[in-house]
C-alpha cells in the first residue's frame, strides 16, 4: 500500500507534494521493510545451506558405496566398515506404518468425536488433553515405553503372536523393545497432529450439508458417513500423511524401545533399527572414524529427503482440502496446529 | 396428519448401526486420551519418590556406586539454553511473520518463503542436531561442543514453529485498523509497532510459548551439539547438561538408582513444559481476535 500519486490539484511545494512525507521521515520505513525481508532470505539461505552441507559431508559414504547402494544395501556393520542403510530404512517405514495404523483412527475418531457428537461442555477439555499429549517430551515418552509399555504388554504380546502365529509378520518370538512397541509409542506421538489437522478440516464442512443429510432423515453417523468424511477427504489424507512425517524424524523415544538391531526383523514383534534411532546412538563413537560418520550423515540425508516429500505431498493435499471450499486462498494451519506439534 | 406419520421410523438395523458407530467414536477419542492420563501417572507415581531439595541442589555424580546426585546442572542448563534461544528466535520468528503479513502479502518471494518454512516444519530434530554438528562443531575450526551450539541447533527447529503461529495470529489483525491508521498519515514502521503488534501480542506470546516449551524437551538436537556434562557450567561456551539429556543417559545406564532419577528428572520436566504451556493458554484466553 505505497503512497498514491498525489492528484494534479495537490499543492506542490520544492517539487514534491506538501502531503508527502520528507525522506529523512521515510527512513524508518525502508529500514523495517528492508531487515524484515532479510530476515525472511536468511531463512532462505539457511536452509540452501543446510542441504549443501549435509550432502558434501555425506559424501565420503555416497561416493564410496553408491547412493542406491547405500540406501538398498541391506548390512550395517560398523565393524567391518560397511554401511547400507536398508535396515534401518525398513525398520523406519515398519514402525512408521503401525504408527498410522492405529494412530490414525483413533486421530480420526476423536476429532469426529469432538467436533460432531461430544456435548459442547466437553469439547474444550478434551481438545485440551489431546494437545497436551504433544507436549509430553519425546524423551518422556521414551522412558515411559522402557519401564511401563515394554513390561506390561510383553504377555498380550506373546499371546498375540502365539495365537496368530499364521498371519504373515506376526511371529511367537518376543523380545522386550521391538517394532511394534516402537510404532505405538509413535502412534501416540502423532495422534495430537492428525486430530488437530482433522478437527480443522471437519470443522469447515458446510452447515448446509450436514443439516441437508439430516432432514432427509440420515441418522447422525449416517450424516458423518456421507456428508463430512467425503467432504472432508483430503484434507485427513494430508493430515495422515503430516503424521507419518513425524513418525518418520522422531529419534530418542523410538531409540530406546526398538531394541537397536541392523537387521531387518521377520514380524512386527522382531527387534530392529530407524534411520534416526542409528544416529542417536552411534553419532558418538563415529566422531573420529570419518566413513562411520560419513555414513550416519547420509543416513540423516536420506531421513531428510523422506521426510521432505512425505511432508511436501501432505501439503499439498491438505491445502487441496482447503482451496475446494475456499476459493483457492491456502491459508496457514491454525495457530495451535503450527505450534503444538 | 402428525411427523411420524410422514417420516417412517428408524429400521433397528440403522439405529444399531447408528449406536454401533457413536460408540466406536467415543472409544476412539476414550483411547487418545488415555496415553495422557497413564503418562502422568506414573511420573507422578516413579517420580514424585525422588524429588527432594538435594535433588534439585547438587550435581550428577557420574559415580558408578552410591548417591548419584541431583539434577541442579541440568535443569539450569536447559533454563540457560532455553532462554537464549527464546531471546533470539523469538523476535527472528516474529520479524519474518511481520514481513509475510505486513510487506510480503501476494508477492512470490513471500511465498517461497512460506513454502520453506513449512518445509523446514517437518525436519526432524535429529537432523537439525547433525547440521549444527557439520558446521559449528566440526566446521569452521571444530571448537567442539558448546551450550550456545545446542541453542542454535533448539532455535532451528523452534524458529518455523514460531512464524507460522505468528504469521495466523497477525493476520487476524483486522485490515481495518490498518487502512484507518493509513488514511489518517500514519507511516508503515508505526502502524507496525503501535497497533499490529499490541493488538496482537497475546496471540504472538501464546505461539512462542508453545514453541519454547517443544524446544525445552526437545532431545535429540542436543546430543551431539552441548553433549552432556556433570557439574553445573554457567558458561555458555562449554558442554552443558540438560533435562532431557540428563534422562537419556541415566535411562541407557540401567541402573535403578539411575532410573529414578530418570523418572524424577522427567517429573520436573514434564511440569516445566506443561506450565509453559498453561500460561500459553491463559494468553491465547486474552487475545482480543480469534
Amino acid at each position: 500500500m505505497a503512497v498514491e500519486t498525489p492528484p494534479s490539484s495537490v499543492v506542490v511545494h520544492r517539487g514534491r507534494s506538501v502531503l508527502e512525507r520528507p525522506p529523512a521521515a521515510r527512513l524508518p520505513d525502508r529500514v523495517l521493510k528492508w531487515t524484515l525481508t532479510g530476515l525472511a532470505g536468511g531463512i532462505l539461505a539457511v536452509i540452501g545451506f543446510f542441504f549443501v552441507r549435509l550432502i558434501v559431508e555425506a559424501n565420503p559414504a555416497l561416493s564410496r558405496f553408491g547412493v542406491f547402494g547405500f540406501a538398498f544395501d541391506g548390512n550395517w556393520d560398523v565393524s567391518r566398515s560397511i554401511y547400507g542403510a536398508l535396515p534401518l530404512v525398513a525398520g523406519t517405514l515398519i514402525t512408521s506404518a503401525i504408527a498410522l495404523l492405529i494412530g490414525v483412527p483413533v486421530a480420526l475418531a476423536t476429532a469426529v468425536f469432538v467436533t460432531e457428537l461430544c456435548p459442547r461442555r466437553l469439547r474444550g477439555p478434551l481438545t485440551i488433553m489431546v494437545e497436551l499429549l504433544a507436549a509430553v517430551p519425546s524423551v518422556v515418552y521414551g522412558l515411559w515405553g522402557v519401564f511401563v509399555l515394554v513390561p506390561h504388554l510383553k504377555g498380550a504380546e506373546q499371546w498375540f503372536g502365539r495365537t496368530f502365529d499364521f498371519v504373515p509378520f506376526v511371529g511367537p518370538d518376543v523380545p522386550g523393545p521391538n517394532y511394534f512397541i516402537a510404532g505405538l509409542i509413535l502412534a501416540i506421538m502423532i495422534v495430537p497432529i492428525v486430530s488437530a489437522i482433522s478437527r480443522e478440516v471437519i470443522s469447515t464442512v458446510p452447515v448446509e450439508q450436514k443439516e441437508a443429510a439430516l432432514a432427509l432423515g440420515a441418522t447422525r453417523w449416517e450424516m458423518i458417513r456421507t456428508a463430512v468424511l467425503p467432504y472432508s477427504r483430503s484434507g485427513i489424507t494430508g493430515a495422515a500423511m503430516l503424521g507419518l512425517g513425524r513418525a518418520i524424524g522422531e529419534t530418542i523415544a523410538v531409540t530406546l524401545v526398538i531394541g537397536n538391531a541392523p537387521v531387518i526383523g521377520h514380524t512386527i514383534f522382531s527387534q530392529g533399527y530407524t534411520l534416526a534411532a542409528v544416529i542417536a546412538n552411534e553419532f558418538g563413537e563415529a566422531a573420529n572414524n570419518e566413513l562411520h560418520r560419513a555414513a550416519l550423515i547420509a543416513a540423516g540425508l536420506v531421513l531428510f529427503v523422506l521426510t521432505l516429500l512425505v511432508n511436501v505431498a501432505a501439503r499439498a493435499f491438505v491445502v487441496r482440502g482447503r482451496r475446494d471450499r475456499q476459493g483457492g486462498v491456502p491459508g496457514p494451519l491454525t495457530a495451535s496446529a503450527a505450534a503444538g506439534v | 396428519m402428525g411427523a411420524a406419520a410422514i417420516i417412517p421410523p428408524l429400521s433397528s438395523r440403522r439405529r444399531r448401526t447408528d449406536r454401533a458407530a457413536r460408540g466406536l467414536l467415543a472409544v476412539g477419542t476414550l483411547l487418545a486420551v488415555i496415553p495422557l492420563v497413564l503418562v502422568l501417572y506414573y511420573l507422578i507415581e516413579k517420580g514424585a519418590g525422588a524429588i527432594s531439595w538435594h535433588f534439585f541442589s547438587s550435581d550428577p555424580t557420574g559415580s558408578f556406586l552410591g548417591d548419584p546426585g541431583g539434577i541442579r546442572s541440568a535443569l539450569l542448563g536447559t533454563i540457560e539454553m532455553v532462554a537464549l534461544v527464546t531471546a533470539v528466535a523469538v523476535p527472528v520468528g516474529t520479524g519474518v511473520a511481520l514481513y509475510l503479513v505486513e510487506y510480503g502479502r501476494g508477492s512470490r518471494f513471500a511465498g517461497v518463503v512460506r513454502y520453506f518454512v513449512d518445509v523446514m516444519t517437518g525436519v526432524p530434530s535429529i537432523v537439525f542436531g547433525l547440521f549444527v554438528y557439520i558446521t559449528l562443531v566440526i566446521g569452521f575450526g571444530g571448537s567442539g561442543y558448546a551450550g550456545w551450539k545446542g541453542s542454535v541447533a533448539l532455535g532451528l527447529l523452534m524458529l518455523p514453529v514460531v512464524i507460522r503461529s505468528s504469521e495466523v495470529v497477525l493476520l487476524l489483525v483486522p485490515d481495518s485498523l490498518r487502512e484507518a491508521a493509513l488514511a489518517l498519515g500514519a507511516p508503515r514502521w508505526r502502524i507496525v509497532a503501535r497497533i499490529v503488534l499490541p493488538s496482537a501480542l497475546p496471540g504472538l506470546i501464546t505461539g512462542s510459548l508453545l514453541a519454547v516449551a517443544r524446544a525445552a524437551g526437545e532431545t535429540a538436537p542436543l546430543l551431539f551439539t552441548s553433549a552432556v556434562v556433570f557439574g553445573t557450567t554457567f558458561s555458555l561456551n562449554g558442554r552443558m547438561n540438560s533435562l532431557p539429556i540428563q534422562i537419556f543417559n541415566d535411562v541407557g545406564q540401567a541402573q535403578d538408582r539411575l532410573v529414578e532419577r530418570a523418572w524424577g528428572s522427567a517429573l520436573t520436566l514434564v511440569a516445566l513444559v506443561l506450565l509453559l504451556t498453561l500460561i500459553a493458554r491463559l494468553f491465547a484466553r486474552r487475545s482480543r481476535f480469534s
